[in-house]
């Protein structure tokens, strides 16, 4: 049975390694407990986080593109409607999955579930937690990108292959979503406190020039929606699925290096509050 | 292994524990007792390290649970109070994984399952969905859970409750022969029996102070006399007699349900009650025991 330990004191040497409060070097335990309990779910929450932007990118590509055109693309040649919001309904999936996973499912799992004081109790850290979770999440968008993409060439709107591009800058993006998402959800202790986090997401969706330039709004509006990171999840992806690149480029990527440096650095100071009460 | 100095924990104003001393040395058993809400759990979850404490020292084998936390707990095993059984697996995965958090291998987390499920008499269950088990099955894979990683410490937080009578027995052996082994347990329970028979030594914990502290044997020898007289009124009765009953025996304790005097000789204190004319509808002598320690000390608030 047990071993037998000769009833002596231990004394542990105490690591001296940076984080080793919070980190025991093992999120891959959490990855691989993510992927068992996947596997062992009916599958039906994957289905439907795919098929939600397939299916808005059908009604309004078809159905609104019928009315509206052909727009001017990021590289000023047209394209369709259709063409234009599929980058950006790519985006605000990316958005939409890497939040949900780094708030109201964090916070189901740490309040409801108590999935995570389980873990707590292991030499798991905080941040092995954090990181395996948000590793979860981001093999999930990845999927869904994957898919979403698939849909886009079926429906011929991939007219260079520096598309396929957008799988991984999509994943960044939710990166950068969910890194913050978890910091946030930190300072979160009702229900209540957690609809804020819809409140924020539904008009950034709305205006972050997903459905029609943002050359519509007037200047100081268009300032406000350029601060927000959705816009520049938006427009990245626009540009690369035409192959059009510029500065601005770089700029909406450094956006979003410097959001998930922040959301990451941000978090991994918060994870005592988030995981120990 | 565990030492712990004025240590605190306050939610808000709340003092939930409230600058408690205790040292536990390697292989002993020792029991946190205490009404409900004198800080039993929340001293247990600083020391497994998942709740911050406000102020006061606490070491676990030579390291401070804050600053080591996965460190120290790979040596811990923990039975919250609450299941935290992930009701996302089935009972055989809740056991390898739980090992994985723990950086096990596979080659010795599969037979080690095995060997838990048997004890935990959970063998045919092995691949049922979590929700599918009664509460004392839950109760039994969550025990058997904190053993995956051969822990030299294990907190027990209400281990046996809602465990029935032959599973209890089982895990009292186990936990014997794990103090054999030299694993440090702390206990917490709110049956008396359990901590007589386990806890070498214990601490009774109110309002989150410790009011005593002692073996068994000793707690009952310091705070109790040595025979106790149980008499029953009637529920109407017990308190109106109790002014009748002054002088008896050393101490009286009117509670709800009966009055219990506590004397030296019970029988000499019988034959005093039937002196003085009262007809009680039944009378029980018997010797001391632990659970009248817990009301002397803790249990008069309910009373006043
Ligand atoms: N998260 C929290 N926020 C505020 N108060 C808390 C919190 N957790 C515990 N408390 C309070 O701290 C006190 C001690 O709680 P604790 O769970 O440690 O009691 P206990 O001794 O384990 O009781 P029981 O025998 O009922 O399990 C209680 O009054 C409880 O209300
Ligand atoms: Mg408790």
């Amino acid at each position: 049975m047990t071993t037998g330990f000769p009833g002596r004191e231990l004394r542990l040497e105490g690591s001296t390694r940076p984080l080793a409060a919070l980190y025991s070097r093992n999120a891959k335990a959490v990855i691989a407990r993510g992927l068992l309990a996947t596997r062992s779910s009916n599958g039906l929450v994957l289905v439907s986080g795919f098929f939600e932007p397939v299916l808005y990118l059908l009604s309004m590509g078809i159905g609104l593109g019928a009315l509206v055109g052909e727009l001017d693309g990021p590289d000023g040649r047209p394209i369709s409607y259709a063409a234009y919001i599929a980058p950006a309904l790519l985006a605000v999936s990316a958005m939409n999955g890497a939040v949900y996973d780094s708030t109201w499912n964090v916070f189901f799992k740490m309040n409801f579930a108590k999935l995570y004081q389980g873990m707590l109790y292991t030499s798991l850290g905080p941040l092995d937690v954090a990181i395996g979770e948000i590793f979860l999440a981001l093999l999930r968008g990845a999927l869904y990108a994957t898919g979403f993409t698939t849909v886009m060439a079926l429906m011929g709107l991939l007219t260079t292959p520096v598309a396929l591009l957008m799988i991984p800058v999509s994943v960044v993006i939710a990166f950068g979503f969910a890194s913050f998402g978890m910091a946030i959800t930190s300072f979160m202790k009702t229900f209540q406190q957690m609809e804020w986090v819809n409140f924020v997401m539904l008009p950034m969706f709305l205006f972050s020039a997903t459905f029609y330039p943002l050359s519509v709004y007037p200047q100081g509006i268009q300032w406000f929606i350029q601060a927000l990171p959705l816009w520049h999840g938006v427009e990245l992806l626009r540009q690369i699925s035409v192959a059009s690149f510029g500065p601005a480029t770089l700029i909406h990527l450094g956006y979003f290096v410097i959001m998930i440096a922040v959301g990451m650095l941000l978090t991994t100071l918060r994870l005592r509050k988030l995981f120990l009460k | 292994m565990i030492s712990a100095q004025r240590l605190s924990k306050h939610y808000g104003d709340f003092r939930a524990v409230d600058g408690i001393s205790f040292d536990v040395p390697a292989g002993e058993a020792f029991g946190l007792l205490g009404p409900n809400g004198a800080g039993k759990s929340t001293t247990m979850r600083m020391i497994g390290g998942v709740s911050q404490r406000t102020s006061g020292q606490l070491t676990i084998m030579g390291l401070d649970p804050e600053e080591h936390g996965p460190e120290v707990r790979a040596h811990l095993g923990v039975v919250p109070q609450q299941d935290n059984l992930d009701e996302e697996l089935r009972v055989r995965d809740n056991l390898i994984v739980y090992g994985r958090y723990f950086g096990l291998p596979m080659s010795y987390l599969g037979p080690k399952a095995d060997e838990l499920l048997e004890f935990a008499q959970l063998t045919d269950k092995a691949s049922a969905k979590v929700d599918a088990l009664s509460g004392g099955m839950k109760r039994r894979l969550t025990i058997a859970r904190s053993l995956i990683n051969e822990p030299r410490i294990l907190l027990l937080d209400e281990p046996t409750t809602g465990l029935d009578p032959q599973a209890r027995h089982i895990l009292w052996d186990r936990l014997f022969r794990l103090k054999e082994a030299g694993v440090t347990l702390i206990l917490t329970t709110h049956y008396m029996d359990e901590a007589e028979q386990l806890c070498d030594r214990l601490v009774v914990v109110d309002k989150g102070q410790i009011m005593a502290e002692g073996s068994p044997a000793q707690l009952i020898r310091d705070h109790s006399t040595r025979e106790v007289l149980e008499l029953r009124f009637g529920s109407e009765r017990n308190t109106t007699v109790a002014a009748e009953l002054q002088g008896i025996g050393e101490r009286l304790e009117p509670l709800p349900d009966r009055v219990l005097i506590y004397a030296r000789d019970g029988e000499a204190a019988l034959e005093e009650v039937s002196a003085r004319g009262l007809k009680p509808l039944t009378s029980l002598v018997r010797r001391s025991s632990l659970e009248d320690v817990f009301l002397r000390l803790t249990g008069r608030s309910l009373v006043d």
